[in-house]
């Protein structure tokens, strides 16, 4: 069944989806989202039920193989150190995101220039520093302004509060001379736009049912929809069609009740992250684009990047914040940029996290050993609950060919699309960096008064951020899309996701990705009338 | 349907192996006068852990068989026919085995055992939800970054 064209289709409806669509929308062309998941309902998350940690577990899971909803697609992520999170809804992945949100640093964008590895980008902070003011302001940022490591850039709301956790944590950078700050975030402190200030859940990454962290439902969204955007929920695209001439002509998609349908379309953005956008490139196959669309250069689902992480928690003898407040609280760039004498290049930031609940208090003693099966099970318990505080360590990845996203040839979804496959290893480069950080972060914690240490590293279940598979760039032939966004190949198709990473900094992506969608719609508005050319 | 066979005909488990189960939280949590908290084989808490087995069978029911070929190996009988001291010393061996599917017996068992009304009390707790009351943070210092100012810039000109 053919639907009516549209002027623009948008795949995903998450991060980088509402971002281009709110901005789109100033043009009054006739604009539809199509989202594979559902409009999530705040009253349901889990911190309004006693299950608020378990459903972690279960059907909030970040995993998607683990949570199985009927909007998830499964992914084969069984040769990779590192597993897949992402969510499948109205506001995707910031969902359960947990509101950390660092801009890029100006050094992340030359990163061959400086340090002869990875590429550089073809734009630079500068470029983008508008359309993060802009995100900000959309997302309702909380932060203090001030920040040394940082280009001056301003605050729309307060910081967080720093709480027990964050003052011990200070104090313990403070000791060794180190840098740190309250974090940017997208949790509100203060009422903003609608939104209500955040009241300490403690729950963010099940999804916040006060309505406080930036999920893009609550912040892009409603403003995109009342300036005409239409999204149709529980939509998965199949693939993307091309017409003789070269050119997207719409996409076929599976419906809520699985009916098969096209969508005829002068403009496809696709917006569906990392996995997702190569996914789609990679299964629209056809005479003209036999290895998959916008794929001439071959590195579509090529150079896939997460963020390596290391966690690392200290046991403490006082009571901290434990499972009251943001997960976010302060951040540490000691160590951001390049000093090769540390046996890598490039660098990381330490996000410290803050506490944890009662489950996961046990959880941590018991799988560590720490907490003891019997009668002692209870007071090893009561020296840990309220009494672990750390950071994780989220290091740089760097672009590698052979870290890549192609099509598994037996998984599919519910809808029979085959299922993205990764294949992925962790760098030496990478490796050095973790144990670095792992190394530094036990000696903060020390000199806060930590008396034991847990660590991780890599977290295995840590796959939040996908990036680098569609790489923007200025040579066709190095790269997927232009450097404002535009397919080299299919010259009315749009990638605005982590897909166009050219390297992934060791900071969060959503700000950026958020303020490349900006600058990338700002780009198409400013050539309509040559859109094509 | 009457309630019992519905249960019946949904609960993954025989009655061997939920005795099992049983005996295995109940090692792992005991009850406490000391802290005035029940075990983890309590009713309450044991029927909560249930319902999550229900969701995920498979890695308690591969746990449960381990068990069961243990007490067996070692013992040349079950496990539930054995006595409190040869069940103790068996659990221990299992609990050192550190099967990857024990993993989600202790999984469930901290999420049902850390939710329950008794427990919470008992860290003191309110045994409630998060939302919508929230929960007091201090803000904290921030006379505390005098030194990081001081120290100035440290982004790098690109």
């Amino acid at each position: 069944m053919a639907e009516q064209p549209v002027d623009v289709l948008i795949i995903g409806a998450g991060a980088s989806g509402a971002a281009v669509a709110w901005s789109l929308a100033d043009t009054r062309m006739h604009i539809v989202c199509l989202e594979q998941g559902d409009w999530m309902n705040p009253a349901e998350y889990p911190s309004s039920g006693r299950d608020w940690e378990s459903r972690a577990f279960g059907d909030m899971a970040i995993s998607p193989n683990r949570r199985g909803r009927p909007t998830d697609y499964p992914v084969n992520d069984s040769n990779s150190p590192i597993a897949v999170a992402n969510f499948n809804a109205v506001g995707g992945s910031t969902i359960l995101y947990a509101g950390h949100f660092p801009r890029f640093h100006p050094s992340d964008f030359r990163v061959a220039s400086l340090d002869g590895v990875g590429d550089d980008w073809p734009l630079d902070y500068e470029t983008l520093e508008p359309f993060y003011a802009e995100d900000d302001r959309m997302t309702g940022v909380s932060g203090l302004s001030g920040d040394p490591a940082y280009p001056a850039k301003q605050s729309v709301l307060p910081p967080v509060p720093l709480g027990k956790s964050g003052d011990k944590l200070a104090r313990g950078f403070n000791d060794l001379g180190w840098h740190w700050w309250p974090s940017d975030t997208a949790v509100a402190t203060a009422l903003h736009d609608g939104r209500d200030q955040c009241i300490n859940l403690g729950a963010c990454t099940s999804g916040c049912a006060q309505g406080a962290k930036a999920s893009t439902d609550i912040t892009y969204w409603p403003h995109a929809m009342r300036a005409g955007v239409e999204v149709r929920t529980r939509c998965r695209v199949r693939e993307i069609a091309v017409n003789d001439d070269g050119m997207a002509s719409g996409v076929w998609y599976y419906d809520a009740d699985g009916e098969e349908r096209f969508q005829a379309a002068e403009v496809v953005v696709m917006a569906c992250n990392g996995v997702g956008t190569p996914r789609i490139l990679l299964n629209s196959t056809s005479e003209q684009f036999p290895d998959g669309l916008a794929n001439s250069s071959g590195l579509v689902g090529k150079n896939l990047m997460f963020h390596p992480y290391a966690s690392i928690q200290g046991i403490f003898e006082e009571e901290l914040d434990g499972f009251r407040g943001p997960g976010v609280c302060i951040w540490s760039k000691e160590f951001y940029e390049t000093d090769e004498s540390r046996g890598f290049v490039r660098g990381f930031t330490y996000e410290i996290n803050r506490g944890r609940g009662p489950v996961a208090t046990a959880m941590t003693g018991m799988m560590s050993g720490r907490i003891p099966w019997g009668a002692e099970h209870h007071r090893a318990y009561r020296d840990l609950f309220c009494r672990i505080t750390g950071m994780v360590a989220i290091c740089e990845d760097l672009p590698e060919e052979h870290n890549r996203v192609t099509l598994d040839p037996e998984l599919t979804d519910i809808h029979g699309i085959p299922a993205p496959k990764i294949d992925y290893t962790l760098s030496d480069n990478s490796r050095r960096m973790l144990d670095f950080a792992v190394e530094r972060a036990s000696e903060v914690l020390r000199a806060a008064g930590a008396t034991d240490i847990i660590s991780e590293s890599p977290i295995a279940a840590g796959g939040w951020h996908l990036m680098g598979t569609a790489r923007m760039g200025k040579d066709p032939a190095k790269s997927v899309v232009n450097e404002w966004g535009r397919s080299h190949d299919v010259k009315n198709l749009f990638v605005v996701d982590g897909s166009i990473f050219v390297t992934s900094a060791g900071v969060n992506p959503t700000r950026t990705i958020q303020a490349l969608a900006l600058y990338i719609a700002d780009q198409i508005k400013k050539r309509l009338a040559n859109l094509f050319d | 349907m009457s309630q019992e066979s519905m249960i019946a005909t949904d609960n993954p488990l025989d009655a061997d192996q939920e005795s099992a189960l049983a005996a295995i939280v109940g090692a792992m949590i005991p009850a406490s006068d000391e802290y005035s908290v029940p075990s983890a084989a309590d009713p309450t808490i044991f029927a909560d852990i249930l319902t999550l087995v229900k969701r995920h069978p498979e890695p308690v029911i591969e746990a449960l068989e381990a068990l069961e070929a243990l007490a067996n190996s070692r013992h040349s009988t079950g496990f539930n026919a054995l006595d409190d001291e040869a069940k103790a010393a068996t659990l221990e061996t299992f609990r050192q085995s550190a099967t990857p599917h024990l993993r989600a017996i202790v999984s469930m068992t901290a999420q049902c055992y850390y939710r329950d009304d008794r427990v919470m009390a008992s860290l003191g707790m309110e045994p409630r939800p998060p939302f919508p009351k929230g929960f007091e943070v201090e803000q904290g210092d921030l006379s505390l970054l005098d030194p990081v100012r001081a120290r100035g810039r440290i982004w790098r000109e690109a």
